[in-house]
């Protein structure tokens, strides 16, 4: 049978659509546009709202599958993948992408090992190959000092997961119509042998990839003792504190401040570097924010590259000054 | 309890330089490491086999060089090492990498747990634990940040995810993929080391394992590499020097006056 119709993994949190959804439709108008065929989200949840599924079409979905459960409330990748499973071999999707959320990219793999079908993970640019239809996926690899292209001549469907924040989500286009599918989640896909028992919230990883503003702290600052002093130019500027993996790594720092490939994408109008090299892999997590400014010893940095703005210097000399004029003019403001 | 470990050697990649005009690594003199974030992996498995007893069984598929970062781990203190290795495997994507491992695993048997780092620093998919987990026809829980407490027949852990941690119960046998935040890696001791030299590793080929040879490296793979490129990367970046104090000042007040021109202040 044939495979046909791009599809993606819309998310949901509490029955609310999540932003990546959007982000997804972006990137699936597109594909199906190229490839001339129609765009359908699948979405997993219980008592999901009704005016979010029907945004969904709003916003460029042909089509809505919804399977709902209250065993679905929340990811378990049993349930999930079996629920996924069915969609392949009821709907037989040419193309299906979903976020490289933790959700995405639990649920992708162990769906596409048992559908043999291909997955590339945190693409970058997603494209249709003019002359066969196949899906070119391109992503960093290597540690980010590369990028690749991807493709999967022959198994269907072509899966890949894309980084949350690297698209902007798609706008409600008025008039548009489209169907909402109710399928039903009978009991046999419901299983799982993972229990959810608890949630503790954290709200600080939170406001990183939200935040307007981010402060990027790098090697440059030396040793853990040295980060007040670019929380309090974090403060003055009213922004999130973030960390290059070479932080983390040495424990300056918490995993869930670090940003680049292996960390957080963020996109803020307004990013900071200080005494950050600006490796690709760090570059891949950052280099989207609309203005960038760097401070960094080295004029070869490679921050500097993807810079709007960059003084070449000492951190420690430039940073406590930089914090006290922002106080000034801010006071003043 | 059996743990296994899956590791994975990789080039350090902090110290990767890249051929300009063929877009490929220089591998050259760069350093083979055991991926770092496995580091938490073994480090965790090595800890909840001493609170618990049994065993800690790591395991790698690659080159025969490969042995190297076993006799790591071994040094690290996990009880004994499989190599799986062999031409056939070669141009394996996460599919077909999963694929072997997990033959490997059933051949080992009696687990309880398979503990994998969250990604290789290579490859960076974070595919192949769940997809071991896949094949093996077991749950999974990724992203985990703490083991809080360990039975006969399942254990809980905190799930790192968007908004929080997520506390999973999970039926063993399962897979766990953890974060660096789990447990501080340990060094490997001279003790370790002395073990880890005189330890036989054995190697596993595909004959071994009962596996397809259709669905080994390659050919066996569903994707395919087309195209291998340089990102570039460019914006227009007004650089100043800032050597003295005097030129810190200037430097800060042009920058100022950069973001209150682009209303950032």
């Amino acid at each position: 049978m044939k495979y046909s119709g791009i599809w993606i993994l819309a998310e949901q949190d509490g029955g609310r659509v999540q932003r990546i959804s959007y982000e997804l439709l972006t990137r699936g108008r597109e594909l199906a546009e190229k490839r001339n065929t129609d765009l359908t989200a699948m979405i997993f949840g219980h008592d999901i709202n009704a005016d979010d599924l029907q945004e969904l079409i709003d916003c460029g979905a042909d089509r809505v599958v919804a399977m709902e459960a209250s065993e679905l409330e929340h990811f378990l990748v049993e349930p999930y993948s079996a629920c996924m499973l069915r969609i392949i071999e009821e709907y037989r999707p040419e193309i299906i992408i979903a976020g490289a959320t933790s959700t995405g990219r639990t649920l992708m793999p162990y769906v596409a090992i048992k559908a043999h079908a291909g997955l590339t993970a945190d693409c970058t640019v997603l494209d249709i190959e003019a002359d066969t239809g196949n899906l070119l996926q391109t992503r960093p690899a290597i540690g980010g000092n590369i990028l690749a292209t991807i493709k999967t001549p022959s198994h269907r469907p072509q899966m890949a997961t894309v980084r949350p924040r690297s698209t902007k989500p798609a706008a409600k286009q008025p008039g548009r119509s489209g169907e909402i599918i109710r399928l039903e989640a009978t009991a046999d896909l419901l299983t799982s042998r993972v229990r959810r028992v608890g949630f503790e919230a954290s709200e600080e990883s939170h406001s990183l990839q939200d935040a307007d503003v981010v402060v990027a702290v790098g090697r440059g600052i030396k040793k853990s003792e040295n980060i007040p002093l670019m929380q309090e130019l974090a403060d003055a500027l009213d922004a999130a504190l973030g960390a290059s993996r070479d932080v983390i790594d040495r424990g300056w720092m918490s995993y869930p401040h670090q940003i680049g490939l292996s960390g957080k994408t963020v996109t803020p109008k307004f990013y900071l570097g200080a005494g950050v090299s600006g490796s690709i892999q760090h570059l891949a997590g950052m280099q989207t924010a609309e203005t960038i400014v760097a401070i960094n010893t080295d004029p070869d940095a490679q921050i500097f590259n993807v810079a709007d703005f960059g003084i070449v210097g000492d951190l420690f000399e430039i940073v406590p000054v930089l914090t006290e004029k922002i106080r000034q003019v801010k006071g003043n403001g | 309890m059996r743990i296994i470990v899956p590791i994975k050697q990789v080039p350090e990649t902090n110290a990767v330089r890249m051929d300009e005009e063929t877009g490929t690594m220089i591998r050259e003199g760069v350093e083979a490491i055991i991926n770092p974030l496995d580091l938490y992996a073994i480090e965790i498995a090595i800890r909840m086999r001493d609170e618990h007893g049994g065993e800690v069984v790591v395991i790698s598929m690659g080159p025969p060089k490969a042995v190297k970062a076993l006799r790591e781990a071994i040094a690290m203190g996990c009880d004994s090492a499989v190599l799986i290795s062999d031409k056939a495997f070669a141009g394996a994507d996460t599919w077909a990498t999963s694929y072997v491992l997990a033959g490997a695993i059933k051949r080992i048997g009696g687990y309880d747990l398979i503990i994998c780092g969250e990604r290789a620093t290579d490859g960076d998919t974070g595919q192949v634990g769940p997809g071991i987990a896949s094949f093996l026809e077991l749950p999974v829980a990724s992203y985990i940040g703490k083991v809080d407490s360990v039975a006969e027949k399942s254990c809980r852990v905190h799930r790192l995810v968007e908004t929080g941690y997520e506390v999973l119960e999970v039926d063993l046998p399962a897979v766990l993929t953890v974060v660096k935040e789990i447990a501080d890696p340990r060094l490997p001791t001279l003790r370790g080391k002395q073990k880890a030299r005189k330890m036989d590793i054995p190697t596993w080929a595909g004959g071994d394992l009962k596996v397809e040879p259709d669905k080994l490296g390659l050919n066996g793979s569903p994707t395919r590499v087309v195209k291998i490129h340089k990102p570039t990367v460019a914006r227009n970046c007004q650089k100043v020097a800032a050597a003295d104090e005097q030129a810190v000042e200037q430097a800060v007040d042009q920058l100022v006056a950069f973001l209150q021109g682009k209303d950032l202040m």
